[in-house]
């Protein structure tokens, strides 16, 4: 069984929502990134997405534009990134490593090596958020031939077409965008994401994970018997951005363990 | 080459749609919609005779005689874009793409705008169908051209200021694509270049084919055959591929597009997308991409904002790799030379970008046998750029 497969059969049994942080590598530095990974999994994460900055993320919003900034500014690289899932395997991290970016820094990479590299270095899969089922023929069968999961997004504007068409190309889970919109830590989730949860789940019995939007402990028990996991990214952003340096790991420590239900404090 | 794109929008290798999934099913409605539309006899006349009515077409084919003597070469032709309302080709698309939103029942219309020719042209035809218009431009864009901003707000429109990045025309789309994503059930994006998703490049191209279209028929009429070479400025290249498209089965007219090398092309501070570049996917669509070894965008230099794009439309790229066009690429002090070149033999300020293309015919007409005809493009006029050329060239 794959570690993502893993991962919410484990989740399944305790009766939680799995929570995925999202943290951009080489945020706020390379060395900082790891460290903020660390804690996260120590605080429960239950798989962990490592964001390949990129100059033009259309898909999100100013939080996460500006943590790729920095990064870049700092120095980070795709290579980077497999880098990083080779030095959190070797720190005996566990859980599932997911590397989500776009297009065209796999293109540059080349697709082929990408999936090399990940798959050597220990990574489970990829999301790649300006990757369309249409456009994603030859980047599924190399994700195939190594055994990682290519995770689909699947948006509410998405129709029963779109939606049979993805669930049936996915693996490791189905990627949930929580909002029409673009990624960032929002107060309530829509309204319509229980209509939009149901229809998804009527298609596939693949894992669901609600992402976009999801920044409170609330959020992911409201969650609960509708969703399998949710993805947390803005929020962790915004934590480390109003952390004195001493303090980021703590708090953000503190934060996921919030999330994931170990701590009852409300953050 | 008539046939393309294929169904899902791709020109060879280049093209498609490289967009989050939220935009998928409104980039679908689209291409139905403007399919439809396209077939559609009522669409069809509407759009000709707001284009002869408002728009001022046809456009007029000027023979550039005193340009023509002074270089001693080809004979030059100017497609004047120039004259068209709103001061350039951008509004033949803007009007096209606005009674297509109208008729998908859209009333909000968001557009991105680099030296706000095409900023200009979406508020200008909002405003004349009734729409609600937000135009995003670049910040250092804002500062260039802000004749134009002010021409938007008195439009009605709502300019919204992007500070990411280098706050120029990728930024802006970016931006709008962004701000797409957030209200795509109710607003139509109107993209202003033959770039983006599938199926802008199409309906762009087709919507401003009335150029090459209008100036094939004319050039015959005029010169009694069709030129040797069309030569066209491309940034993201609408003006090029309209006035290119209508001739590409006419396999005897050679196509030149013509890059901002902006400092030069030995240096960091350029645009020249075509010669420099190569492929990788921004906006929505594969095609021609300044980047780094890493893939991150790289920002481009000209000092006409409207080539200031690190990007390039895709069938560009495809007629780059077949040779269907070739691609050179002139600096922004011989783009200005070509602004005073035209400026003084013709009694025509034109834009900057375009201005591009006039340098290099002043390079190549002279090479040319008197015989030969050179189509130009003359996409816009210079009004805005005024500040731009005081500045580079001072007063007086």
């Amino acid at each position: 069984m794959s570690r993502i497969s893993a991962a919410f059969t484990r989740s399944r049994d305790d009766g939680r929502v799995a929570v995925f942080p999202f943290l951009t590598v080489g945020y706020p530095d390379y060395d900082t990134h790891l460290a903020l990974v660390r804690a996260m999994v120590a605080a429960g994460a239950d798989g962990i997405e490592l964001g390949i900055p990129f100059s033009d993320p259309l898909a999100d919003g100013p939080t996460v534009q500006r943590a790729s900034q920095a990064a870049l500014a700092a120095g980070a690289t795709p290579a980077m990134a497999i880098d990083a899932v080779r030095d959190l395997r070797a720190a005996g991290v566990e859980v599932p490593l997911i590397l989500m970016g776009y297009c065209n820094t796999f293109l540059a990479y080349g697709e082929g090596r990408m999936v090399a590299d990940a798959a050597d270095a220990g990574a489970d899969g990829f999301i790649i958020v300006d990757l369309p089922p249409e456009e994603s023929d030859a980047m599924l069968d190399r994700c195939r031939t190594r055994g990682l999961d290519l995770v689909y997004l699947v948006a509410p504007t998405s129709d029963d077409g779109r939606i049979a068409e993805i669930t049936q190309r996915a693996s490791g889970f189905v990627y949930c965008v929580g909002v029409v919109g673009v990624t960032s830590a929002r107060d309530a989730l829509a309204a319509e994401l229980p209509g939009f949860l149901q229809r998804l789940r009527a298609k596939t019995a693949l894992p669901l994970v609600v992402g976009f939007g999801i920044s409170r402990p609330e959020h992911v028990r409201a969650l609960r018997g509708i969703a399998d996991g949710v993805a947390v990214g803005s929020a962790i952003i915004d934590v480390v951005e109003s952390s004195p340096r001493s303090e980021r790991v703590k708090r953000v420590q503190d934060y996921v363990e919030v999330l994931t239900g170990r701590t009852e404090a409300s953050v | 080459m008539t046939t393309l794109p294929d169904a899902l929008g791709h020109f060879g290798p280049y093209g498609g749609r490289y967009v989050p999934e939220t935009l998928m099913v409104a980039l679908n409605e689209l291409t139905a919609a403007y399919h439809e539309a396209r077939d559609d006899e009522t669409f069809r006349i509407e759009l000709n005779d707001l284009l002869r009515t408002y728009v001022g077409r046809p456009t007029a084919l000027s023979y550039a005689e005193r340009l023509t003597e002074r270089l001693g070469g080809a004979r030059i032709y100017l497609k004047r874009e120039d004259l068209a309302h709103t001061g350039a080709h951008k509004i033949n698309n803007a009007i096209a793409q606005g009674l297509l939103a109208r008729r998908m029942g859209k009333r909000k219309i968001f557009a991105e705008t680099g030296a706000g020719q095409h900023g200009v042209a979406t508020a200008t035809v909002c405003a004349m169908l009734g729409m609600e218009c937000t135009v995003f431009m670049g910040a250092e864009d804002v500062r260039r051209q802000s004749l134009n901003v002010f021409r938007m707000k008195l439009l009605g429109a709502r300019v919204e200021v992007v500070e990411s990045g280098s706050r120029t025309l990728k930024d802006a789309m970016n931006e709008a694509i962004r701000g797409w994503v957030t209200h795509v059930r109710d607003t139509y994006y109107l993209i202003g270049s033959a770039a983006g998703p599938h199926p802008y490049p199409e309906l762009v191209r087709d919507f401003q084919s009335v150029i090459g279209r209008e100036a094939r028929q004319q050039i015959l009429e005029a010169a009694g055959r069709l030129p040797d070479y069309a030569v066209a400025c491309v940034g993201g290249g609408s003006n090029a591929i309209g006035l290119f498209h209508p001739f590409v089965e006419d396999q005897e007219v050679r196509f030149i597009g013509v890059e901002a090398a902006g400092e030069g092309l030995s240096t960091e501070r350029h645009a020249a997308t075509l010669s420099k570049g190569r492929p990788g996917v921004l906006h929505g669509s594969k095609s021609y991409l300044l980047q780094d070894e890493w893939g991150q965008v790289q920002e481009a230099h000209s000092i006409s904002a409207g080539l200031d794009y690190p990007g390039v439309g895709p069938e560009h790229s495809f007629y780059k790799d077949t040779g269907r066009a070739e691609y050179v690429a002139i600096t922004d002090r011989e783009a200005l030379d070509g602004f005073r070149l035209l400026s003084e033999s013709e009694g025509i300020i034109p834009a900057l970008e375009p201005s591009h293309a006039i340098a290099y015919v002043a390079k190549f007409a002279p090479t040319l046998p008197k015989e030969a005809i050179l189509l130009l493009g003359l996409s816009g006029r210079g009004d805005k750029d005024i500040n731009t050329v005081i500045e580079a060239l001072g007063v007086g």
